[in-house]
């Protein structure tokens, strides 16, 4: 009997391990032999562990397990209480437009056989089959933009990396995931690690950068041992392609995850943020012409270059193309992460797909895009997931994180909360930033004891910290604090003695 | 006093690599559970940095210790996800148990904040010593307690 149980950190953190001890255990005891095969996610996390029974119809889904569920397995499968069925006919599943998530979860991360038989590596070797300058032009005519937050056009960073003189480019990939409600950099390279070193393979040789680092944040230890295996199993592939990479680990801090910052710390300084001008195309890394790249539109490239920039453009809405792994996380029914052409709505994922909340109340705000995104009521659930939609609404895509909120949560205390965190993680460059959060916080207080005069402050604050800080840390926290007080006046008790 | 040898070792491991600093830095938390003292001026020698430029790196980051931490080290997450799955409750359970505030550190237990691990569909989480643990409720707080044995 072949069994697929994901080594992915959420299905580790949700007793995999433990499932998979009493699996050997049981079928030791059976006689039965056991070949056990660790993928990664699925992405429908709420059913981690998701274990698979591989039949001749399809691998069939059981889930969440627990060790109590194992002996079912061996006596019943067809009746067992947690059988979900066909994996990929779960309609979370069968729903989504799965590019750059193709193989996660249906492959063993770190066989280079099974990435081969996945279509791996068919983009790059397009890629080295072309030149250069047509593989930047095919990334611009895709239409890909940048999937950390910022949304800028892949293809235009790569060619002005391209068109500088150096003796030395480099790629730098961003796997500083700290925004809370994301987690599709860490599923991506705990399940389908090549795909990046593809994507970044190709990266060099369009803007001929022959080193590339992977910088991934402390707090994913599995994403960074499998990285690190990955990276040194594909060897040849990466000598084939003239480009050699590096895992490079961050040390807790969140606004490493701007890219100047990043860069710093990858100089092994403070990670402090760098004014702009110059441009790290320009002058990035050790002052070179740089490409600094979210994972998730470097990984998106491999695809791009296998079936063609017309193919990745004919999925999406407007100006934003292809597909953007949405990730829901927080109060919510069914949690995960779900890869779709831009366009959907945010209703009918978190209420359609996702299936509301995990506590049953009503949804009452969603934050989407991180710690500096905007909370958005159920009115803003006709809103299309598109750049432009979410920036037109005083909100932002972001990394595509979504927390969800039941009835419960009280907006003061999270708008309090995104000052504070912002004061925690400053860099202590600007002062709207570094002090601007801090007042942020009294003045909240203020406004909890009841003192009207603050809320007057509270804005001059937050349009200080938006339009004077260096990054999107002091200039965004301002998004979730002010869409807090707009949306939920009633968590707020001076505006709700107001308006009474 | 620092284990010199160790300590030269890592830096040797090191040399000619780009950037080293933060690699050499995690080097030795992980060979000395903290970066001591009397280690900036050889690493800073060793880079051609100044002291108070080592010193200054070592401050920035919220992993790197400037003291030891306790034989266990509780990472409980508290950025929103968590936040809307009542780790707020976790935290104040694990607070009452361990006898312990977030931040505060014993010679058995360091308690802290972490800010996101990546586990927000399967929230409360938290990290404890290497184990990453989701869905956090009263029972596994309870276990987490039992196994630091405080």
């Amino acid at each position: 009997m072949k069994i697929w149980l994901p080594c992915d950190a959420a299905a580790k953190a949700c007793g995999a391990e433990a499932v998979l001890a009493v699996l050997k255990l049981e079928a030791d005891k059976r006689g039965v032999t056991l070949e056990i095969a660790r993928n990664g996610s699925r992405g429908m996390i709420w059913l981690e562990p998701l274990l698979e029974l591989e039949t001749p119809e399809g691998r069939i889904g059981f889930g969440p397990m627990t060790p109590a569920d194992v002996a079912g397995l061996f006596d019943a499968p067809e009746s067992h209480p947690k059988a979900v069925g066909l994996v990929e006919e779960i309609p979370f599943f069968k729903r989504q437009t799965r590019l750059t998530f193709a193989r996660c979860g249906r492959i063993e991360p770190l066989s280079l056989a099974q990435f081969a038989a996945t279509e791996g590596w068919a983009g790059l070797r397009k890629a080295l089959k072309m030149t250069p300058a047509e593989v930047v032009e095919e990334v611009l005519a895709s239409g890909l933009r940048g999937r950390g937050g910022a949304g800028f056009p892949t293809g235009i960073k790569w060619r002005t990396v391209a068109a500088a003189q150096a003796d030395q480019k480099y790629i730098v990939c961003n796997v500083d995931e700290g925004d809370s409600g994301s987690f599709a950099d860490r599923m991506l390279i705990e399940g389908d690690p090549f795909c990046l070193v593809e994507g970044m393979a190709i990266a060099g040789h369009a803007v001929g950068a022959t080193r590339g680092y992977v910088y991934i944040r402390s707090e994913y230890p599995d994403a960074i041992a499998v990285m690190r295996e990955a990276i040194a199993m594909a060897k040849p592939f990466l000598a084939e392609a003239g480009f050699e990479m590096e895992v490079r680990v961050g040390a807790g801090a969140y606004v490493c995850g701007e890219e100047t910052s990043l860069l710093n710390s990858l100089e092994g300084k403070r990670g402090t943020v760098r004014t702009k001008p110059p441009l790290p195309a320009l002058k990035g890394l050790f002052g070179k012409p740089t490409v600094v790249n979210n994972l998730l539109s470097l990984a998106a490239v491999p695809w791009i270059l296998a079936h063609g920039a017309k193919a990745y453009e004919s999925f999406g809405m407007d100006r934003s193309r292809g597909t953007i792994p949405l990730q829901i996380g927080g109060n919510v029914k069914r949690g995960g992460l779900f890869e779709t052409g831009f366009g959907i709505t945010l209703g009918e994922l978190v209420e359609d797909i996702c299936g509301g909340t995990a506590t049953g109340r009503p949804v009452k705000a969603v934050q989407v895009g991180g710690p500096l995104g905007a909370y958005h009521p159920v009115s803003d659930y006709h809103l299309p997931f598109c750049y432009e939609q979410f920036a037109g609404q005083g909100g932002l895509v972001g990394h595509a994180g979504l927390v969800v909120h039941d009835e419960t949560a009280d907006m003061l205390k999270l708008a309090r909360f995104a000052m504070e965190f912002c004061a925690i993680e400053s860099c202590g460059t600007c002062t709207p930033c570094r002090i601007g959060a801090v007042r942020g916080v009294e003045v909240i207080d203020r406004i909890a004891a009841g003192d009207a005069s603050a809320m007057p402050l509270l804005d001059d604050l937050c349009q200080t910290m938006k339009l004077g800080s260096l990054c999107a840390l002091g200039g965004f926290t301002p998004y979730p604090v002010q869409s807090a007080i707009r949306h939920f006046p009633a968590d707020f008790p001076t505006l709700r003695e107001a308006a009474e | 006093m620092t284990d010199t040898a160790r300590l030269r070792a890592i830096l040797a491991a090191h040399r000619g690599r780009e950037g080293a600093l933060l690699p050499i830095l995690h080097d030795v938390q992980e060979a000395f559970g903290f970066i001591p003292d009397d280690s900036y001026a050889p690493i800073a020698a060793d880079l051609g940095l100044t002291r108070a430029e080592v010193a200054g790196v070592v401050g920035f980051y919220h992993d790197f210790r400037k003291a030891p931490a306790g034989r266990h080290v509780i990472k409980l997450c508290r950025a929103e996800a968590c936040q809307a799955m009542g780790s707020d409750a976790v935290q104040a359970r694990l607070e009452s148990a361990l006898g312990l505030r977030l931040g505060d550190s014993s010679s058995a237990v360091t308690l802290e904040a972490v800010y996101c691990l990546g586990l927000c569909a399967c929230a409360p989480a938290a990290m404890v010593n290497d184990r990453l643990i989701g869905r956090l409720d009263a029972a596994a707080v309870d276990g987490i307690v039992a196994e630091v044995g405080a």
